[in-house]
Parts: C-alpha cells; sequence; structure tokens
C-alpha cells in the first residue's frame, strides 16, 4: 500500500474542511502514515466470503408512525448561532453554484 | 456569448442523443422523513425544527413507516423490483444547507430496481427504463443576500432556513435513454409528464413542479451513432417545468452538436437552465470531483421489504394512467385523436367528474375543451382552477338537453358562474335564462318578424327555405337569445305555410 | 456519617427514610467538588444552583410523602459529551465550548425521572477520542492516586470524580474502552453496556456503532443501580435495543459463581503487558475459582486485528459525524470577516477549533472511506469485526463470561504517550473487541502495583446478558474485598 504523502494530506484535509499550516501537513503525514501502516493489518485477514457488519444488533425495520412531534421554537433552534438574521442562521457568503 | 450555430435538425442528423432523466419528488406525508417535524409549506423560518433536523449534536434519525410505504408504493407503480432487503447510507459533502454535512440518502441497496414506465409520443409507445428509486432527505433554504439578483454569484452572504430540511425525497433515475432521436426532447417531457401523472394517481405528492415538489435534472449526451459508446454526458439543472424539459434537452442537443462538430469536446459538468434566455451555463469549475464517501448509514436499521408487505402494497395502487385513458377513452367513443387532446388539455379527470354528474362524454368535452379551454387560454388560468365544477357543467348540459337552455344562454350561464354569482341553476334564475319554447310566447316574436321583413318571408314563401335563418335571427335578438331556436324555425316555415 | 464515603444505595436509602436530607448530601459533595477540583480538573462545569434546586425538590417531595425515584437524591456527574438542556456541553473541545444544548439526552432525563441531582458535567478527551484525557481542551484530568499521571480516558473526569469521591456515580461513555480503562486507572467499577442497551439519544456520536453510555461507581452494586436507570428501548435511537433490562440490580445483589465458566481469552492473557497486571490477573482468576467457579480456556484468534479493524471504522465513522461542526449552527466561528467565504470559514473554524487528535482521526477516517480505498479499509474492516462478533460466539458457547485483564499498564505519567499516537492505542488492547462485537464489559479494581496503582480486571458477557457481568463482579469485589483508597 503507498504511503501517505504531504498531497495527500492536503487532499484529506481539503476534503474535510480543515485548515491545515505547512508544520501540520509534514507532522500529520509522518504520523498518518505509521497508523495506516498499523491498520493496514486487516488486509493480511482471509475474508472474502465474510459479510461485513455495521451493526452489532440484528435489527431491521426499524419506524416511526407518521405523526407529529413537538419541535424547538425558533428561539431554541437559533440559540447557538454564531449569526442569525431575520430568523435565519447567517452564513458567509457560498461561492458554489447550486 | 452567441446561442449554437446548429440547427436542432442538424444536430439529430449527425449525432445520436442519449438522456438521463431524475427525478425528485417531495412526499406529502405529514412529517419529515427522519423526525416528527411537520412538512407543510410556508412556515415561518426555523420553526419547523428539531434536534434531528438541524442536525443538532447527540441526535438521531428515525425512519418515518409511512414515506417507506410511500417508496415502496412508487416503485411497484413503476414495475420495479422492491429489494429484500434495502439500506440507508450516508452521502458526505459539506454545504451550509446541510444540517450534519452529509445527507442520510441511499446509495447500492436502494428499495426499488429495475422498472420501467411506458411514454406515448406522437402515436410512437417508448419504454423509458426505470434504473432505481430511492429514499432520502432534502436540504434547508438558503435566501442569497447583498448582490443584486438574489442569486449565489455577488450575493455578500446567505441567510439559512430549515424548515425544508429533512422532508422525506425519493429519488427516481431512468436507464439511459436510447432511440429517441429527433423526438428526444419531447420524449424527456413526457416521461416527466407520466411519471407526474402517476405519482400523482399513487397521491404519494402534490407533485408541483412549480413549488418543487417535483424536481428534474436532465442528462444529455451525444454520440455518432446508435453503435457508438456513449458519449460524454452533462447535467441541467433548474429545470421548474415541464416546458423547461423540453426546451433545456433541446438546448443542450444543440450546443453539444456544435461543439463536437467543431471539434470540440464535451466537459462533463452541471450545468444551469435559464428559462428567461433559453440557454444552459455551466456550473462553477470545482478543482476536484466530489468524492462522497457513501458507507452505510449506522444509526438506521436497514428495511427488510417481506413479500407480504409488498403485495399488500401493491393492492393499494390506483389504475395505471395509461390504463385508465385507454378504458375511458373506451367507455365515452372518443377516437385517438380526440382522446389525446383530452389528455394535452389536462381534461380527463374533469370530463370523467361531469360524466358522472351526469353529463354526456360528448357534451363533457364539447363545454371543457371548447368555451371553457377557450376561456383558460384567454385568461392564463388552468382547467381546474377557472371556478366552474364539472357539477355546474353537467347541469348546464342537462338543461341544454331538457331543452330548457340554448348554447348562447349556457354561455352566459357560465359567466354568471364564473362571476360568482351562484351555481348553475341560482344564475338561470337570478338572471331570467329560462328558454322560451312555449308557442305562446314565441307566436308574437314569429308574427313580428315576418312582419317586418316581408322580401325575407316572401323568398321563404318562394322555395329558398334556407333563407329563414334570417328570421330564426330576428326572433332570437328580439327574445334576447332566449328562444328555441329550433322551434322558432319550425314556427315561421308553418306560419310562412312551408316544409322545413 | 461522611457521605462522600457512603455508597449511592445507602444514600438513596437514607434519604428515601429522611434519615438526612438530599440537599445535606448535595452539599457535601459540592464541598469536596470546591476542596479538590481545583487539582484533578474533574469537572469542566459545576451546576451549584441546579443540583440544589434538585435536591430541595427531593426534599419537598419526601416531605410531602410523594413517590420517590430509585436514585433520588443522589450526585450524579456526567460526561461532558452527553447533552443536559440548560447546561453547557462541550465533549471536552473548543468548537463547542459554551454551547448549551436546548434538549436532553435520553440518559440525562432518566436520572431526572430517578431523582437523581445532576452535579456537574465531566473533563474528557475531546470528542471522547483518547485514553487519558490530555487531549482535552481545557487540561487534562489528574489521577487522585497520583496528579502526575494520567487517570485514562476518555472518560477521565467521570472516573477521577467518583475515584476521589466528588460524586458517589458518574457516567461515561465507552467507544474502545473509555469507561473500563480509566475505571481501571482509578481503581472504581466502570461498565459498558450491550451495544443498544443505553439510548445514545443526545451523546455527541463519535462512532455511532460503537459508543455506548454506562456507569462508574465505587461499588458493583452502585453500579447496576446507575445501570438499571440508564438502560431500556428509546424510540428515538433506531439501534436501541426492544428488550427489558437484563436483571442487573438483581444480579448485583446475588455475585454467586458456583458453577459459573469463566474464559480466559489466551490472546488477552496478559502477555506483554505490566508485569503487576498479570499477576493481580492470575490472583483474580484463583478467587473466582474458590468462589466455585470453573476457569476454561478460549481462543478469539481474530482478536489481533481488532485494533486495526477499529482504527479503521471509529475514524471512518466519527469523521462523518464530526463534520457537522461547521461554524454554522452552533459553536465557535472563527475568520469571518465579511469578506472570505464560507468554505474558509469553515476550514478555519475546524481548524482552530479541533485538536490534534481529532484533526488525525478525521483525516485517517476521510481517507479509509474515499473512493478507491473503501474496499481494502472501511469494508475490510467491517468484515474482521463480522469474523470477532464470531469468535466471541464461539467463546460464549463453552463459557458464561469471559475475563482479562483491563489494560496493559496502571496509570501512566501526563506527557508520557502525548506525542506518540500507537502507544496511546494500545491501551485499548483488550477492551476495543467488547465494541466490535457489541457486547458488555465490566472493569473492576482487583489490586494495587508496586507503586500502589490499581489494576483492573474485564468481564465480558454475551450481548443482553449484562447481568452476568453483576454476577461476577459483585463475586469477586466481595473475594478481593477491595478497600485502598487514593
Amino acid at each position: 500500500m503507498p504511503a501517505i504523502s504531504r498531497d495527500d494530506v492536503a487532499h484529506l484535509a481539503r476534503l474535510a474542511r480543515l485548515e491545515l499550516t505547512d508544520d501540520e501537513l509534514g507532522h500529520y503525514a509522518e504520523q498518518l502514515d505509521v497508523i495506516l501502516g498499523a491498520v493496514q493489518r486487516v488486509s493480511e485477514v482471509a475474508a472474502d466470503d465474510v459479510e461485513p457488519m455495521s451493526h452489532p444488533v440484528a435489527i431491521s425495520n426499524v419506524f416511526r408512525p407518521d405523526r407529529l412531534i413537538p419541535g424547538l421554537t425558533p428561539e431554541q433552534a437559533l440559540s447557538g448561532a454564531p449569526a442569525v438574521e431575520d430568523e435565519r442562521f447567517r452564513v458567509p457568503r457560498i461561492l458554489d453554484e447550486e | 456569448m452567441g446561442g449554437p450555430t446548429v440547427t436542432f435538425e442538424q444536430a439529430v442528423a449527425k449525432y445520436d442523443p442519449v438522456l438521463g432523466l431524475e427525478v425528485h419528488v417531495e412526499l406529502n406525508t405529514e412529517t419529515k422523513m427522519f423526525c416528527g417535524c411537520p412538512t407543510t409549506f410556508g412556515g415561518a423560518p426555523n420553526s419547523q425544527v428539531c434536534p434531528v433536523c438541524l442536525g443538532l449534536p447527540g441526535s438521531l434519525p428515525v425512519v418515518n413507516a409511512d414515506a417507506v410505504a410511500s417508496a415502496m408504493r412508487i416503485g411497484l407503480a413503476l414495475n420495479c423490483r422492491i429489494a429484500p432487503w434495502s439500506r440507508f447510507a450516508r452521502k458526505n459533502y459539506f454545504y451550509p444547507d446541510m444540517p450534519k454535512n452529509y445527507q442520510i440518502s441511499q446509495y447500492d441497496e436502494p428499495i426499488a430496481v429495475d422498472g420501467y414506465l411506458d411514454v406515448d409520443v406522437e402515436g410512437e409507445t417508448y419504454r423509458i427504463g426505470i434504473e432505481r428509486a430511492h429514499m432520502e432527505e432534502d436540504t434547508g433554504k438558503s435566501l442569497h443576500m447583498g448582490g443584486s439578483t438574489g442569486r449565489i454569484h455577488g450575493a455578500d452572504y446567505s441567510l439559512v432556513d430549515y424548515n425544508r430540511a429533512g422532508i422525506p425525497l425519493i429519488e427516481i433515475v431512468t436507464k439511459p435513454i436510447t432511440g429517441t432521436g429527433d423526438k428526444a426532447p419531447e420524449v424527456a417531457r413526457a416521461y416527466v409528464t407520466a411519471l407526474r401523472d402517476l405519482l400523482r394517481a399513487l397521491q404519494v405528492s402534490d407533485v408541483r413542479m412549480e413549488q418543487g415538489s417535483l424536481r428534474c435534472d436532465a442528462n444529455v449526451s451525444l454520440r455518432p451513432s446508435p453503435e457508438a459508446v456513449f458519449g460524454t454526458r452533462t447535467e441541467t439543472k433548474n429545470v421548474n417545468s415541464l416546458r423547461s424539459v423540453e426546451r433545456a434537452v433541446r438546448y443542450e442537443i444543440e450546443r453539444q452538436a456544435d461543439v463536437l462538430s467543431a471539434g470540440g469536446v464535451i466537459v462533463q459538468e452541471t450545468r444551469h437552465w435559464h428559462e428567461d434566455t433559453g440557454r444552459t451555463t455551466a456550473g462553477r469549475t470545482k478543482e476536484e470531483a466530489e468524492d462522497y464517501r457513501y458507507f452505510p448509514e449506522p444509526d438506521l436499521a436497514p428495511v427488510a421489504a417481506s413479500e407480504e408487505w409488498v403485495e399488500q402494497l401493491r393492492a393499494t395502487l390506483p389504475e395505471p394512467p395509461a390504463q385508465r385513458r385507454a378504458r375511458l377513452q373506451q367507455d365515452w367513443g372518443f377516437t385517438d385523436l380526440e382522446m389525446r387532446d383530452v389528455v394535452n388539455a389536462e381534461a380527463v379527470d374533469l370530463i370523467e367528474q361531469t360524466v358522472a354528474a351526469g353529463a354526456s362524454a360528448a357534451g363533457a368535452k364539447k363545454w371543457w375543451l371548447g368555451e371553457l379551454a377557450r376561456r383558460s387560454n384567454d385568461s392564463g388560468v388552468a382547467l381546474a382552477d377557472l371556478g366552474i365544477d364539472p357539477d355546474g357543467v353537467a347541469r348546464i348540459e342537462t338543461l341544454i338537453a331538457q331543452g330548457s337552455m340554448n348554447d348562447k344562454m349556457a354561455r352566459q350561464v357560465i359567466d354568471g358562474i364564473l362571476a360568482g354569482e351562484g351555481t348553475a341553476d341560482e344564475v338561470v334564475a337570478s338572471r331570467g335564462l329560462v328558454l322560451v319554447s312555449d308557442d305562446g310566447a314565441l307566436t308574437a316574436a314569429v308574427d313580428e318578424a315576418i312582419a317586418a321583413n316581408p322580401d325575407v318571408a316572401d323568398k321563404v314563401r318562394g322555395g329558398k327555405v334556407a333563407a329563414v335563418g334570417a328570421l330564426v335571427g330576428a326572433v332570437m335578438k328580439a327574445t334576447r337569445g332566449q328562444a328555441d331556436a329550433g322551434r322558432v324555425r319550425e314556427l315561421l316555415l308553418e306560419k310562412l305555410g312551408v316544409e322545413g | 456519617m461522611t457521605f462522600t464515603s457512603t455508597t449511592a444505595v445507602d444514600l438513596a436509602a437514607g434519604i428515601a427514610a429522611g434519615d438526612f436530607s438530599a440537599r445535606e448530601v448535595t452539599t457535601a459533595f459540592l464541598d469536596r467538588i470546591a476542596e479538590t477540583d481545583g487539582e484533578l480538573n474533574a469537572f469542566l462545569a459545576v451546576d451549584t444552583p441546579g443540583a440544589l434546586a434538585t435536591a430541595d425538590a427531593v426534599d419537598a417531595a419526601r416531605a410531602a410523602g410523594e413517590p420517590l425515584g430509585p436514585l433520588a437524591g443522589v450526585p450524579v456527574a456526567v460526561k461532558d459529551v452527553i447533552t443536559t438542556e440548560g447546561l453547557a456541553t462541550t465533549c471536552g473541545s473548543r468548537i463547542l465550548e459554551g454551547w448549551v444544548p436546548p434538549y436532553d439526552a435520553t440518559v440525562t432525563a432518566n436520572l431526572r425521572r430517578a431523582g437523581a441531582v445532576i452535579i456537574g458535567k465531566t473533563n474528557m478527551d475531546e470528542f471522547a477520542m483518547g485514553s487519558s484525557t490530555e487531549n482535552s481542551a481545557f487540561g487534562p484530568a489528574r489521577n487522585p492516586w497520583d496528579t502526575n499521571l494520567i487517570p485514562g480516558g476518555s472518560s477521565g473526569g467521570s472516573a477521577v470524580a467518583v475515584a476521589a469521591r466528588q460524586a458517589p456515580l458518574s457516567i461515561g461513555t465507552d467507544t474502545g474502552g473509555s469507561i473500563r480503562q480509566p475505571a481501571a486507572m482509578t481503581g472504581v467499577v466502570g461498565v459498558k453496556p450491550t451495544y443498544g442497551g443505553v439510548s445514545r439519544y443526545g451523546l455527541v456520536a463519535l462512532a455511532s456503532s460503537l459508543d455506548q453510555a454506562g456507569p462508574f461507581a465505587t461499588t458493583v452494586a452502585d453500579a447496576a443501580a446507575l445501570h438499571a436507570v440508564m438502560a431500556g428501548h428509546d424510540p428515538k435511537d433506531s439501534t436501541s435495543i426492544d428488550a427489558p433490562v437484563p436483571p442487573v440490580v438483581a444480579a448485583a445483589a446475588n455475585g454467586d459463581v458456583t458453577g459459573m465458566r469463566i474464559g480466559v481469552v489466551k490472546q488477552l492473557t496478559g502477555e506483554g503487558f505490566q508485569r503487576e497486571v498479570r499477576e493481580h490477573f492470575q490472583k483474580s482468576l484463583d478467587l473466582l475459582a474458590a468462589a466455585g467457579a470453573e476457569i476454561v480456556e478460549v481462543s478469539c484468534p481474530h482478536f489481533e486485528y481488532a485494533l486495526a479493524a477499529y482504527y479503521l471504522i471509529l475514524p471512518s465513522e466519527c469523521s462523518s459525524n464530526l463534520a457537522k461542526f461547521d461554524a454554522i449552527r452552533y459553536g465557535l466561528r472563527v475568520g469571518d470577516d465579511g469578506e472570505r467565504s464560507v468554505e474558509q470559514v469553515m476550514a478555519m473554524t475546524r481548524e482552530a477549533g479541533f485538536g490534534p487528535e481529532v484533526k488525525r482521526r478525521i483525516m485517517l477516517g476521510t481517507y479509509a472511506l474515499s473512493s478507491g480505498y473503501y474496499d481494502a479499509y472501511y469494508g475490510q474492516a467491517q468484515k474482521v469485526r463480522t469474523l470477532i462478533a464470531r469468535d466471541f460466539a464461539q467463546a460464549f458457547e463453552v463459557a458464561d463470561v469471559l475475563a482479562t485483564p483491563t489494560a496493559p499498564t496502571t496509570a501512566f505519567p501526563i506527557g508520557e504517550k502525548v506525542d506518540d499516537p500507537l502507544s496511546m492505542y494500545l491501551q485499548d488492547i483488550a477492551t476495543i473487541p467488547a465494541n466490535l462485537a457489541g457486547v458488555p464489559g465490566m472493569s473492576l479494581p482487583v489490586g494495587l502495583d508496586d507503586k500502589g496503582l490499581p489494576v483492573g480486571l474485564q468481564f465480558m458477557a454475551p450481548a443482553m446478558a449484562d447481568d452476568r457481568l453483576y454476577t461476577t463482579g459483585a463475586a469477586l469485589e466481595a473475594a478481593v474485598g477491595w478497600e485502598a483508597r487514593p
């Protein structure tokens, strides 16, 4: 498996919306490389015919009825917001074309 | 920048278009997909939210049973196979209208797969393959502030309302649509129309494109011939009406043909349809393709659709719209062309209800596709919204059939109903619109007309029976149109001593 | 009577009987916190007015002859990863500093319904990532046995609160050992219930398929009392188990291991572990045998891959779970000068708000889930997980409970492993398998090492057989006769 480079880390940081410093890029690249080396062990296990597990409890069909449940007031909803305007969450400008 | 120089005809002569249509349907459940917040449109901002749909730390989703049932019914109505085992997955990406910065959706285990929908375009049937239908949640809505257009470009900041976040969506994806040739734009429109009708019949959504409860993204690609591999496709968003679907597909075919003919390559990108200019424009080019890092949603249990459950839901499906239309056409005795006119005028339901209220099919059609359609076109108001209902139309037809009214009077009754004067009977009473066919009442008018038009009377006596029309007209005028024209003619001819 | 030396069960009984007031009890613990927490840093927030108000309400109810909940008047400290309405919940992170949730977690609501006094929120590794509480943005908690040492993590504050008698009970969360390991480090009882046994609604998620909240206490019986209040099906949590809570209180009272088969896991007998840890483990097995249990050997060959699978699954899930911290709806916002884009503000905020361990795991998880790598990493890890669950299933065919040392070492100095993530990860080697399979586990103190630091032993039981932990736990507790205090 390839070692993880600074560029890889920069790409991951972008995907994860983390603005890392130059120092951090190098630092994390080293550490992640070591960790990846350790976790790669999973590939040693012969598991071709094994089902992946994503729930320890065997559950299915867990639903709720289509009925109203009281929620939050707008005050409560906005209570933690860094910036509010007109009862909405105010966010800095979005560059993307929707 | 100028538009394409290639015409549509040239484009489809040189290239074979392939389409892919993705439609998102907002379900009309009472509550959201993963929480018990209301789904009603137009509430005060951030007044229909809770920790779950707001994505507060610690919150967890719980699946709405009715949304799953609707998803399955949609799949069945589209002739899909319902997966016996289906899972939710997280689609990870960052955007301010996404409360968790992942959308709970479905990835490689959708609820319904591998179906089809037949659509008719100008007498030819196209079987549109359905790749899949899956469940997901809607995002919040942003208002872009500070710029001049209210759009993102040039905005200084945005305001986000999460009322819509979490509303259940079903995404329906077609298989590649091939073999449409120059009919591609019409087929695209017909598909979305047919899908809309089907969803309406299922009663799972309001399906109003202008309100956003039915959204369409159109994928278009061109290839040199039907034997060639698929070309690069573009995805066009902001297609907000049936008309836009057709126009956007047509435009993209032209644009891509233009690029390819000039030796260029199509960029795989998302484009934006502009209804006002009739063009698509490119979205912001991203540095990297989005990697959604899908993985199975650990907070939710899989959906195991048993055979019993599926059959239970299958039994609730209404008659497929195409089948229903065929049945009605036969019941009504309409020709294919007549039926197509009725369908195009979106009058099938109206005529059905008018017939149910006692009118003949022909009579119902005459009014809905005649006088009422004219008024609808003139005012720009949909037939169903004009202000007259099937009961009213049926009543008018009945009065005419009874001989109490003629067409001209009927039009006045319609005026009255649309002006809010009341029901058909009320308008008839208040305006005194009773057909005079009582011979006694008519005799005076008949005698007067003969006396006032001696030359015409002589012509008729002389054998020119057709000339009696002018006398009929005179009597009608004198009776303010409330005479039974047929009876008037009879009386005139009798008086003049002529066989009619 | 010194309230801070009294068990929760006795405190509840005394309050209910009118022997003393809830206010007296709460005041005693508040005083103890005031005396000791300057040094220990177990608490991020102490809710004096709220606690006294609840205590007074219990006293008033008692005086009026109204029925009291099972923990009425008993102070409980809650790990700061669990939401408490009106009381700040930081998850040990700058990015949520000062965030006041508008809603209670289900376990919080359960505590309130039981009449418990929520005395404060405890310190923790940031977003529950860590095994020493050194990753807290608000300074490490300190081990009361030696304040130069770590108390374990990530629920270090909750463990310290009970060990130092700042509260008779506390709640922690366990994703890979974060209750059991600090319990071992601080000489208290800590339990991770069966996955799905306790609602996760209101637990700020680290790894959704691994997290569970559970009790800390000084005795097995006290832990059972809190476990019973916390657990139960919750319709707000789709992964919670719809079945009755296992009879943990009765099991703790019973403590009879005659005929119980205790499985020693070949791969986790303590090879490579600190000497005293192995020795106390062996002594404990002897005590259990003397009490009538049968010691059997079991083999769980895939356990050696557990750490690797865990450090793929956890970062993957957490990279997604932590995406919601984006400066928009709550929490920190950095860099919003009116010019910058939302993308920039998000990235600057997350950079400033998250500590290094959190960033490492987010990036690791992003990597493991990315296209092209999913099958080899996350996908493969989930398969290894199935194999580990099968190992447990096979082991439980020949054993009623399994026993291992809880952690490879006793408490180590603050700062020693902070720059060596892998070495820190190895702390969880014995505890991680239970989280991967979803089975319950308990740690209880069984001895002191040569430096006088506590050593813990871990029991594990099949899913929904949490009561067996309390049976064996009570038996061993009685046999060991643990009386050491920090």
